[in-house]
């Protein structure tokens, strides 16, 4: 059972020992008990974060086991796990480890909450942010023109009865997994969500006048706006402050998480959310345990932590998925930086997910193991990740998902 | 805020009085709407607004009648030779904008980056965050110069009379983006605009391909200035000894953003061969000079193959060069700046046959932009009925001629106001991330969160709650009887969307006339005394209609 108070003395015990005092800390969080009872699909809410500008992998969770890395990356290259050292990467199952910044998460791994699945990527081979990106938005790799988002066919499939918010982006546009008539909103913030006015009549005024339009992008959006501004005018959402003591990170991306917490606590329909994060594209100046990169884990690890502090029993109902649209040269460049590579490693969090394990075929970092003998090879096609929690936590259809891609339903084997 | 939306409606109220109480003088003709309405001036009316809205930011108030006057052609051919229009109130507003005008060494000089130490004793708390602000104020920080230059960009485009420079300066801008927050770009961003930028902006295509390649924000922000022959060595600086190589990032962006295009032939293998062709195109001591510099010790002497032709070696600083010369000659070069073109003045779907016409304009002059955006402006595609409202504006364009409608002036301080509402709508000025800058495609822009910000910038807007913006209501309802609120309704609708307004649009205005919200009574409740023309013009600056050009 976690209370607030002996979650945060395990955190406390956790960064004092720097990692150590993980190993004592094994008894499971109730809502991973609980999510053995829920196995219908209702309620259930997908998180999926995109890191834009493409992660890398390779020093996000580090294959410490595999020689490989350290020789490819002698400036940059994060140094093995040591018990009892502060700023190393902590250590997960003897192979892999994750980056030191991100050892808010590592209480979340020792409770099998957190999930790796590493190598995993896109079989086209694009070194593109923009194509990439569209590519793993869309869930068609090489093919451009799919009209919608992957999310938004996930959506789709699912009941008919839509509340307005259940598929909300946060940020100030829609990005292109949620498009696709499915009435996805995005907001950049909850107070924010509203017409500000003195009275109502302009409220009222501008809904009348988004309501009878013919229906195309402009006045569907229109309409669904003003249904969401009613509900959430009712569900107080904005009201709702962080529990069991959790605390965001400062910064776009904490803000965003912590925004989302309150639309699942507010119970206001929600099924799919989504959040970006930017400032992965590390050529130059990359860092090893301090610097660029371990400064955009810090926060991007904190509000992972926080989000799923702040949710406590109701992270049963909510799976969390990372995602970025490829990885990083296994070598480092002329600049103690990357440049665009191939696979990378993406984090499964959340009720259901059978965690503290890492998922998927390591390829090896022996050069004649390299993709283009530079990057690290894809053994894990996204959308066979991707179709696993889709089907496995929303419960939704594998056939629609991804046109022209058969995944078995269970490949990794990620849920019970 | 409140008062100032009562003194304003006082104001429209007296005006009516006064009028009133002249015993039914003949109030003002009204200046905005088209008054012969034959067939033949519609049509041409209509033709009008529709390059109102394309080329410019937006109508003002009288505009139509200006471009009347002189015939459209006549205007067009004057916009696309900007040197020849007057725009000298424009640069008095600029004026106190000092920083636009400053060489990147000056810049550098004026504005250093925070002393570590005064950050230090912040963060330790030997220092308040009051003293901080008094020994390295707001406006003595490297910030002050991208904002100078946010605020100038909402100034020219709500002021300048050059309106289809400014489009064009956007449109390349956003096509050769850099990201003003990315390290020393932030000294660098408005020397790049004035210098790479802006003077090519209605010239040749290839002169901004050289112009960006070797300017040294382009060269920081994608990270050329430290790309280096293999093994190359750092001879000297707190970096000396340090073995560094190849930096692909530019190479690669230049081919599939700037250049070719992402499916326009080039392979990996070309993108480590430009890469190496621009080893030594660097910036020359960054944080002091910020000049461009051809080092060539960094250079990759070797022979270089480029989609197809080959380089020779030891061709030094001309491998760069060779290499701009071999892109922007390419036919996949032609279609992909086409393409962008066709998209941001016709549609989101470039019609294929008029990309055809507009890329061999490319082809037979050079890439010389008026060729091609004349061969745009005559096109039916562009002229037909088809292509009316069928852009959404982009959060900058809605926020500007919102402005522009409502006879707005701003300064700089307005500029920087109305700069942060765009990025509230979703697009913050010079600070796209990402080498691609913003789309150009409704779905970017559409989406719940940016609608409503739309409408409360509309209701903040049209009720003066922006200090430094004085929009001018008056003169759009001028002649109106404000007793008669249905006559208020079609005068600000005239005004501001002219005939593109729907009739659901006007139905649900005109229905909502009757909300005591909008239209106060006289005190003995025998007729509306007055219209709350400020709230009125907000929900036609948040119709649908004002949402597309």
């Amino acid at each position: 059972m976690s209370t607030p108070a002996a979650d945060l003395h395990t955190r406390r015990t956790f960064l004092k020992a720097g990692g150590c005092a993980l190993i004592a800390y094994s008894s499971a969080p109730r809502f991973l008990m609980r999510t053995a009872r829920a196995a219908e699909a209702s309620g259930k809410v997908l998180v999926a974060v995109f890191q834009r500008g493409a992660v890398d992998g390779l020093s996000m969770v580090m294959p410490h086991g595999d020689p490989g890395y350290a020789a490819a990356r002698p400036s940059i290259g994060l140094k093995p796990p040591k018990p009892g050292e502060s700023e190393r990467a902590i250590d997960l199952d003897g192979f892999f480890a994750l980056h030191p910044s991100l050892a808010p998460l590592g209480p979340l791994w020792e409770s099998r909450a957190l999930a790796v699945v590493h190598a995993c990527g896109s079989p086209d081979t694009t070194r593109s942010h923009f194509d990439a990106q569209d590519y793993m938005e869309s869930g068609t790799p090489g093919i451009k023109s799919t009209p919608d988002g992957w999310l938004a066919r996930a959506i789709r499939t699912r009941s008919k009865r839509a509340s307005p918010f259940r598929a909300v982006a946060m940020g100030p546009a829609l990005p292109r997994t949620l498009q696709g008539d499915v009435g996805a909103i995005s907001m950049q913030s909850i107070e924010r969500f509203d017409v500000r006015a003195g009275d109502p009549s302009a409220r009222q005024s501008f809904e009348a006048l988004y309501e009878q339009g013919v229906r195309d992008v402009l006045y569907g959006t229109g309409r669904e706006t003003f249904e969401a501004v009613k509900m959430l005018r009712s569900a107080n959402a904005a009201r709702i402050a962080p529990a069991h003591g959790a605390e965001y990170p400062r910064g776009p991306f904490g803000e965003a998480m912590r925004q989302i917490a309150q639309l699942v606590k507010a119970d206001v329909g929600l099924e799919v959310a989504f959040a970006d994060m930017q400032g992965w594209d590390t050529h130059v100046g990359q860092g090893a345990e301090r610097g660029q990169l371990a400064l955009r884990l810090r926060e991007f690890g904190g509000a992972l932590a926080a989000f799923a502090r702040d949710l406590g029993d109701k992270m049963a109902d909510v799976v969390v998925i990372t995602m970025s649209e490829f990885g990083r040269t296994v070598a480092e460049n002329g600049n103690r930086g990357t440049d665009h590579g191939h696979a990378t490693a993406m984090l499964v969090l959340g009720g259901g997910v059978r965690g503290g394990r890492a998922y998927g075929r390591w390829p090896g970092l022996a050069p004649d193991r390299l993709f283009e003998g530079r990057d690290l090879a894809v053994t894990t096609d996204f959308r066979s990740l991707f179709t696993e929690v889709a089907t496995r936590h929303l419960a939704v259809a594998a056939s629609p998902l991804f046109p022209g891609f058969t995944a078995a339903p269970a490949s990794l084997g990620l849920f019970a | 805020m409140r008062s100032r939306t009562l003194a304003l409606l006082a104001l429209i109220t007296l005006a009516g009085c006064s009028g009133a109480a002249g015993g039914g003088v003949a109030s003002a003709p009204p200046v905005m709407t088209g008054a012969a309405p034959n067939g033949a001036s519609l049509a041409a009316d209509r033709e009008i607004v529709r390059a109102l809205n394309r080329l410019t930011y937006g109508a003002r108030p009288g505009d139509l009648e200006r471009v009347r006057s002189i015939g459209l052609s006549a205007w067009v051919e004057r916009q696309l030779r900007p040197q020849t229009i007057d725009d000298s109130a424009t640069e008095q507003v600029l004026a106190e904008l000092t920083t636009l005008r400053m060489p990147i060494a000056d810049l550098l000089r004026e504005y250093p980056r925070p002393d570590p130490r005064l950050r230090e004793m912040l963060s330790s708390g030997t220092m308040t965050r009051a003293e901080m602000q008094e020994r390295y104020p707001a406006e003595k920080r490297p910030g002050r110069i991208a904002a100078d230059l946010q605020a100038a960009k909402v100034v020219r485009a709500v002021t300048s009379e050059r309106q289809l420079e400014e489009i064009m300066v956007d449109f390349w801008f956003n096509h050769f983006n850099v990201f003003a927050n990315k390290g020393d770009v932030r000294w660098y961003v408005s020397a790049y605009e004035r210098e790479a930028i802006r003077p090519y902006a209605l010239g040749k295509f290839p002169d901004l391909v050289r112009a960006t390649a070797r300017h040294p924000a382009m060269l920081f922000y994608l990270d050329n200035w430290v790309s280096a022959r293999a093994d190359y060595v750092i001879p000297a600086g707190p970096n000396r000894g340090r073995k560094t190589g190849l930096n692909e990032n530019y190479a690669r962006e230049l081919m599939e953003l700037h250049t070719l295009g992402v499916d326009g032939g080039y392979t990996q293998q070309d993108v480590t061969e430009v890469a190496r062709a621009f080893t030594g195109w660097t910036i020359d001591r960054p944080r002091v000079e910020g000049r461009f510099l051809f080092r060539p010790s960094m250079h990759d002497q070797g022979e270089k193959v480029v989609v197809g032709h080959r380089i020779a070696a030891g061709g030094g600083q001309d491998d760069g060069e060779r290499v701009i010369d071999v892109l922007t000659q390419h036919p996949s070069t032609a279609r992909f700046v086409a393409t962008k073109l066709v998209r941001r003045f016709v549609s989101d779907t470039p019609p294929p046959q008029l990309v055809d016409r507009v890329a061999a304009a490319y082809a037979a002059s050079g890439g010389d932009i008026p060729a091609m955006l004349r061969i745009i402006f005559a096109s039916p595609e562009f002229r037909g009925g088809d292509a009316s409202l069928t852009k959404i504006k982009k959060p900058f364009e809605f926020v500007t001629s919102a402005v522009r409608a409502l006879g707005g002036r701003v300064d700089a301080q307005g500029g920087l106001a109305l700069a942060r509402a765009s990025a509230e709508i979703g697009e913050p000025l010079y600070l796209a991330q990402p080498p691609t800058g913003y789309a150009d495609r409704a779905e970017v822009w559409v989406s719940s969160g940016a609608l409503l910000a739309r409408m409360n910038f509309a209701l903040a807007l049209a009720s003066g709650q922006y200090p430094h913006v004085t929009v001018d209501l008056a003169p759009l309802v001028a002649g109106s009887d404000p007793r008669s609120p249905a006559d208020v309704l079609d005068r600000l609708l005239a005004a501001i969307v002219g005939d593109q307004v729907g009739p659901t649009t006007r139905a649900v205005l005109a229905a909502k006339l009757t909300d005591p919200q909008i239209t106060r009574l006289s005190r003995d409740d025998r007729g509306p005394a007055s219209t709350d023309v400020a709230k009125l013009a907000a929900l036609v600056i948040g119709s649908p209609e004002f949402q597309r050009r």
